[in-house]
């Protein structure tokens, strides 16, 4: 391998740090948001909320992928392939975080919440000064686990022509012709950064553990 | 002729599709549960010089994606003068990979195992190998078994991965049907809804489980 290619290999790592840094950050929100919505029980948004959690959680991201790049100009929509990456990832993991901001909703005490409202704070003062900065703590070592199935799953985004980590080994070894170096560096890339993410997850769960005492 | 009628002129097609997918599911589950038990019973083994490579390559496993696991064997054994086809090489990815994640939740079931049991057991004379079979494994496979339907929904989803090395399945058909009629979001969402039912079915079946499990008294040890 030459400089070309370890230089390929970084841009190829560099995509799918930032597509999977943009989807981690919109669906951690986005999750959060459905969680209070579905927490809210409005009737009919709630079944579709659920139908839409079922799906997604079964749907293969690749599959999801494929779906919303192909199906996007059909309905006059001319998404760029980043953009419909993005999208496929956000989708998937919001479905998941918004069960994990759901669990800590309704794992949170009660005696805080009651002790709260005999302070007289609103609803929306509660749920902003109590119980996010200490839901935020309790669901981290969640979150921080589905980051790294995200990013697990990231590589399905190449099946739409984004050149990512994985994707570019092909395009390295159509010109070496020795697939195996670039696509064993690839896995120590992914090894280091999932690495990292499991050595944070530890941090948070004894953080968590400490509120939790 | 509407988009759904040409669909339902092609159900061969996602028939075809969806029996490659469940062939390649079963296959690769079934054997990732051998692998996984396998694993379980070489950590069992006081034989520390195994045990520690072992949880290397678990950890090492559960770090990877699992398609780059499926590139190495395709694009990376021939190297070795080892050629796998692509079928062959998704459902050996397929087995290995999962097989580690069985492996690991195994042994986090294995770790909280009360060792009054496996007392009872050497006194009464239990050799190793049917003590493993008889006592250990029934009761962590149906303690585990939530966490199993969840890992099963996972190599469900994998397998779509395999469409990237140009295995034939479900959503290999879909895309390729999507390609020859221009109809790519009717052929998705048939597709889409495939995998849910399958997936829905699966979480079916494991609740029927826990309630085989708890007549059996697997629930209160």
């Amino acid at each position: 391998m030459n400089a070309s290619a370890w230089q390929m290999l970084l841009e190829g790592a560099w995509t799918t740090v930032w597509i999977s840094g943009v989807s981690i950050a919109l669906g951690v929100t986005a999750g959060l948001i459905l969680a209070l919505i579905r927490i809210a029980r409005i009737p009919v948004v709630d079944q579709i909320l659920v139908l839409y959690i079922s799906l997604a959680r079964a749907t293969p991201l690749v599959t999801l992928a494929l779906f919303i790049f192909l199906s996007a100009p059909t309905f006059g929509l001319n998404l760029d392939r980043n953009v419909a990456g993005i999208l496929a990832l956000t989708l998937n993991t919001t479905a998941f975080n918004a069960e994990i901001w759901r669990s800590a909703f309704r794992n949170f005490s009660r005696e805080q919440r009651e002790a709260a409202m005999a302070a007289g704070m609103t609803p929306w003062v509660t749920f902003r000064r109590i119980m996010l900065p200490q839901m935020m703590i309790t669901s981290l070592p969640g979150l921080i686990n589905e980051m790294s199935f995200l990013i697990k799953g990231s590589p399905a985004i190449a099946v739409i022509g984004i050149v990512d980590l994985t994707r570019v080994t092909n395009r390295i070894s159509a010109v070496t012709y020795e697939p195996l170096p670039p696509i064993l560096v690839a896995c120590a890339l992914y090894m280091a950064a999932i690495g990292c993410l499991v050595w944070l997850q530890r941090l948070a769960e004894r953080r968590a553990n400490r509120l939790a005492t | 002729m509407s988009n759904w009628e040409i669909l339902w002129s092609a159900r061969d097609q996602f028939w075809s599709g969806f029996l490659s997918t469940m062939e390649i599911f079963g296959l690769s589950v079934s054997a990732a549960f051998v692998i996984g038990c396998g694993m379980l019973y070489l950590l069992e083994g006081s034989r520390p010089r195994l045990t520690v490579p072992l949880r290397v390559f678990i950890d090492g496993m559960r770090m990877l994606p699992f398609l780059i696991l499926a590139y190495l064997l395709y694009y990376g054994l021939p190297a070795f003068d080892i050629r796998l086809d692509a079928w062959w090489s998704g459902v050996g990815a397929l087995a290995v990979y999962h097989g580690c994640y069985f492996a690991e939740i195994f042994r986090g079931a294995r770790l909280t195992f009360p060792p009054g049991q496996v007392e009872a057991a050497k006194a009464h004379g239990f050799t190793k190998g049917k003590m493993f079979f008889r006592l250990i494994l029934p009761q962590i496979v149906m303690q585990t078994r939530p966490l199993l339907g969840n890992q099963l929904i996972y190599a469900l989803k994998d397998t779509a991965f395999l469409v990237i090395i140009t295995v034939r399945e479900l959503t290999a058909a879909a895309n390729s049907l999507s390609g020859t009629y221009f109809i790519p979001t009717e052929a998705f969402i048939v597709v889409i809804g495939f995998y849910w039912a399958v997936s829905v079915v699966m979480e079916i079946i494991i609740k029927q489980c826990g309630r085989f499990s708890a007549k059996r008294g697997f629930d209160h040890v």
